[in-house]
């Protein structure tokens, strides 16, 4: 897998667990979504630590472990089902600060719409990886000056620098 | 594999431009009548092999094999109305298209 | 701001009454253009496969057709300044075969352009402040509205600027770009629906309360295709500040809740079926209480902003009727029958809306040459403040024209082959392209056109006949809009033959209704035959005043069925 941030692929330093593995006592660490009840309840407040959600996760299920978890990794099925997108819009209302991942065959042209819901990172398989190189996440990244929406992450609004203009 | 009824030849649009393309002795052809002509399911495999080896190397899309039928002059006619429509062009525009003499790769 | 602002006077040729493109819109625009270049580029490399391109192209209207490429031209709420209808004839010209085709949800379309051109084409299109942006792809659609805005008698208020709001708010949404389907928006503003909007995934239509103030009902899970729905309230009174926060509530809602295992599921009208309205209003009462709404308090502003655009032209003071006019009537019967049929009343006095029918008889509908579309950009210029709309019957507006200048329009557009006086009419059909163009299609659906339209040539007998909508698709899509056509066509796929399944009585105004299955289906031949009973039986029975849709609902579905069984044993061949 790669991993995208701001633009660039970097060194992953998050595991991904496997159900039949141990919770490590140290190092940082994703779950599944099944373990994640047990992980918040043995694992010590300054244990860090993520999970891996399907993109159907009721966004109330993890409520209660948010202020636990440094990471969340929505899983992307397929790269054009967007539920991914309004999920991770509901996590960073839900007023998640940690790190949000998009995981899944996300394609680079795809890179600032996550951006705008609230993702972070985004991991991709090394196939994919390798016909979309770095240059094309990053030429994606900066496709836009601004958005038409308001409230999204990244980019400047349009509405917002008009009603700027507007008033001075 | 399924029932093998009637020949068949491989069809596909040309990349760039779009154009309705048959796969030839050697490379696409515009023109359906020049088209490799499977008689077998092994034939026809193959064509389709071919096939997803320029889907590959990005010079065809929406690659498919269609039934023909072979005139006495040997060259291949498509069966269904549809890719009877392909081989010509629009019948509400007979001055566009294949028919026209339009299109070249 | 007002529509003579400094900025717009010192544009050549701006129009008087439409949205113009400031810094941010034209920025936004050509990155688009940019991108899609490099897009382009990205899947001739090989760095995008087919597979991973084709929503992208799609979402800029790119589609791949059964001879060639495709390019769906937005044109937003349908109105169109004559450089705009010039350029698009340069286009057509210079990329494209000197034609386009205009659609059922106020786009045009060329039917062959390269894919290596298409960068080139939007770039063109962009210097106009056109775009093909979201015309297609399983994103918010090109937000279509009542082309008489603005100029009908029967307005509350011009709906163009809501849809504008709309366009932009729907852009390149981050969170709403990747739906489980397709989702068009529509927008009246008039007590009489023309934009069909209760067979559009969300249908608004602007509405006064009890104290005066302007809102929306909101009207959710419309739609056609497979399976025909008309659409039902999700909001009664939404008021204009909370719109864009209420329509994101339910977008929210269907990306999260949309099917997505079945794509002839997962339109919002099947979700809404499915779940029925009150726990789809529930869902989306909820999701809205839930946001944070202060990042729409500026809403107002904007739309105030936005709305100056579509100040009125600046109209004449003129008498409510024309002298010279009633006297060409009475000289020239051919101009008489058109100002009858295709000329309608206008809120100003002195004024008409004149719809230019694009379906000469024989004609394909819906399609322009480019030398027509220039004679309509001169003739918008000569006599209509330089702008035109485009219906979704496939037709074009002149929105504001004297009506001492109707003469000479007529001619000019009689000179053109462009002066047919069928609106509204037998022959006035709406067809998507279908099989002689497209790749879903099942069987053809012009040339099912062409032959009715023949068949009624005679035009004193369709005026006889009166408003009558016949709708052809060629496949189960519904891109001919055939579930709300009084007669419906839908073209099929039966043992390797194209077989044409009829219906009765669809209308998509506010008193929608989908049509009826009228028996089996018929063959190419045997569609104006059938046709052409159901008019002469409409003709037989009607009351004085009613159009066939009424005389339908009135004597029933069962009558008409039984007409056709007995010509069928009369051995007429149906």
């Amino acid at each position: 897998m790669a991993l995208i941030s701001d633009g660039r692929f970097i060194e992953d330093a998050w595991r991904r667990l496997a159900d039949e593995e141990a919770l490590p006592k140290t190092g940082k660490f994703i779950v599944s979504l099944p373990r994640l009840e047990h992980a918040v309840e043995v694992l010590g407040p300054t244990a860090t630590f993520g999970v891996i959600i399907p993109n159907t996760t009721e966004p109330s299920a993890l409520i209660a472990a948010l202020p636990r978890l440094d990471l969340i990794s929505i899983a992307f099925p397929a790269f054009a089902d967007g539920r991914g997108f309004s999920l991770a819009r509901l996590l960073r209302r839900a007023a998640f600060k940690g790190e949000l991942r998009a995981s899944g065959r996300l394609v680079a042209d795809q890179y600032p719409h996550a951006i705008g819901c609230g993702f972070d990172t985004i991991e991709i398989p090394d196939d994919l990886a390798e016909r979309q190189d770095e240059g094309q996440w990053r030429a994606a990244l900066n496709a836009y000056s601004m958005s038409y929406q308001r409230g999204y992450a990244g980019r400047g609004s349009i509405l917002e620098a008009r009603r700027k203009a507007v008033r001075s | 594999m399924p029932v093998f009824k009637h020949p068949q030849i491989l069809i596909a649009s040309n990349l760039t431009d779009g154009e309705v393309v048959f796969l030839g002795p050697s490379g696409w052809e515009r023109d359906h009548r020049r088209a490799r002509v499977a008689r077998k399911a092994d034939e026809a495999a193959a064509l389709e092999a071919l096939g997803k080896g320029d889907i590959s190397a990005n010079r065809v899309v929406d690659v498919y094999l269609a039934d023909v039928e072979i005139g006495s002059d040997g060259a291949p006619t498509p069966l269904h109305y549809r890719e009877k429509m392909r081989v010509k062009g629009p019948s509400v525009r007979l001055d566009l298209g294949k028919q026209a003499g339009e299109g070249a790769l | 701001m007002t529509a003579v602002d400094l900025r717009v006077a010192q544009r050549p040729n701006a129009p008087m009454t439409t949205y113009r493109y400031d810094e941010y819109d034209a920025a936004f625009v050509s990155e688009r253009v940019a991108e899609f270049r490099e897009q382009v580029n990205r899947r001739l490399s090989g760095a995008l496969t087919e597979e991973e391109f084709r929503p992208f192209r799609l979402m800029n209207g790119l589609y791949l057709q059964l001879h060639a490429y495709m390019l769906r031209v937005a044109i937003p709420y349908g109105t169109l300044t004559a450089r705009q209808m010039r350029r698009l004839a340069d286009i057509a010209d210079r990329w494209d075969k000197g034609y386009g085709h205009f659609t059922t949800r106020q786009n045009l379309q060329y039917n062959w352009p390269k894919l290596v051109d298409t960068p080139d084409i939007l770039e063109s299109l962009a210097d106009v402040e056109m775009h093909a942006i979201q015309t297609s792809g399983n994103c918010i659609r090109n937000v279509t509205a009542d082309h008489f805005a603005g100029v009908a008698p029967d307005e509350i208020e011009d709906p163009r600027p809501t849809a504008e709001f709309l366009r932009q708010w729907s852009s390149l949404h981050s969170e709403f770009s990747f739906l489980p389907r397709k989702f068009k928006i529509a927008v009246t503003g008039a007590a009489h629906d023309r934009a069909a909007i209760l067979v559009h995934d969300i249908g608004l239509r602007v509405v006064k309360n009890d104290t005066g103030e302007i809102g929306y009902q909101v009207v959710v899970g419309g739609g056609l295709g497979r399976s025909p729905f008309i659409g039902k309230v999700v909001g009664d009174f939404v008021p204009r500040e909370d719109l864009l926060a209420f329509l994101e509530a339910i977008l929210r809602v269907y990306n999260r809740f949309g099917r997505r295992d079945n794509k002839y599921k997962a339109r919002v009208k099947i979700l809404v079926h499915e779940k029925g309205i009150d726990e789809i209003r529930a869902a989306v009462e909820a999701e809205f209480a839930a946001m944070d709404r202060s990042a729409f308090d500026h809403d107002p502003e904007e739309f105030a902003r936005i709305a100056a655009f579509f100040a009125p032209p600046p109209y004449e003071s003129l008498p409510a009727t024309s002298a010279l006019l009633r006297a060409a009537k009475l000289e020239t019967p051919a101009f008489a029958n058109f100002v009858d049929v295709n000329v309608g009343a206008h809120k100003i006095p002195g004024y008409a809306i004149v719809t230019v029918s694009l379906k000469p008889i024989g004609g394909v509908p819906g399609d322009a040459t480019s030398e027509q579309m220039r004679v309509l950009a001169e003739a918008s210029e000569r006599f209509g403040f330089g702008e035109l709309r485009v219906s979704h019957e496939q037709n074009i507006i002149l929105p504001h024209v004297k009506q001492d200048d109707l003469f000479a329009l007529w001619s000019m557009l009689d000179a053109a082959g462009l002066a047919t006086a069928n609106a509204g009419l037998v022959s006035d059909i709406i067809s998507c392209p279908g099989l002689d163009y497209c790749s879903l299609a099942t069987a053809r659906s012009i040339p099912i056109a062409q032959a009715i339209s023949k068949r009624f040539s005679d035009m004193s007998r369709q005026r006889r006949i009166g408003k009558l909508g016949v709708k052809i698709s060629g496949c189960i899509n519904a891109c001919g809009h055939h579930h709300v056509g009084a007669i419906g066509i839908l073209g099929l796929e039966k043992k390797g033959q194209e077989s044409y399944q009829i219906t009765l009585g669809g209308d998509p105004t506010f008193s929608a209704s989908i049509g009826e299955i009228l028996g089996p289906g018929v063959t190419a031949e045997q569609v104006p035959d059938v046709v052409e009973h159901l008019v002469d039986y409409y003709l037989a029975e009607r009351e004085e005043g009613e159009a066939f849709i009424d005389t339908w609902r009135r004597i029933g579905h069962a009558r008409f069925k039984d007409v056709l069984r007995r010509e069928g044993e009369d051995g007429a061949d149906i």
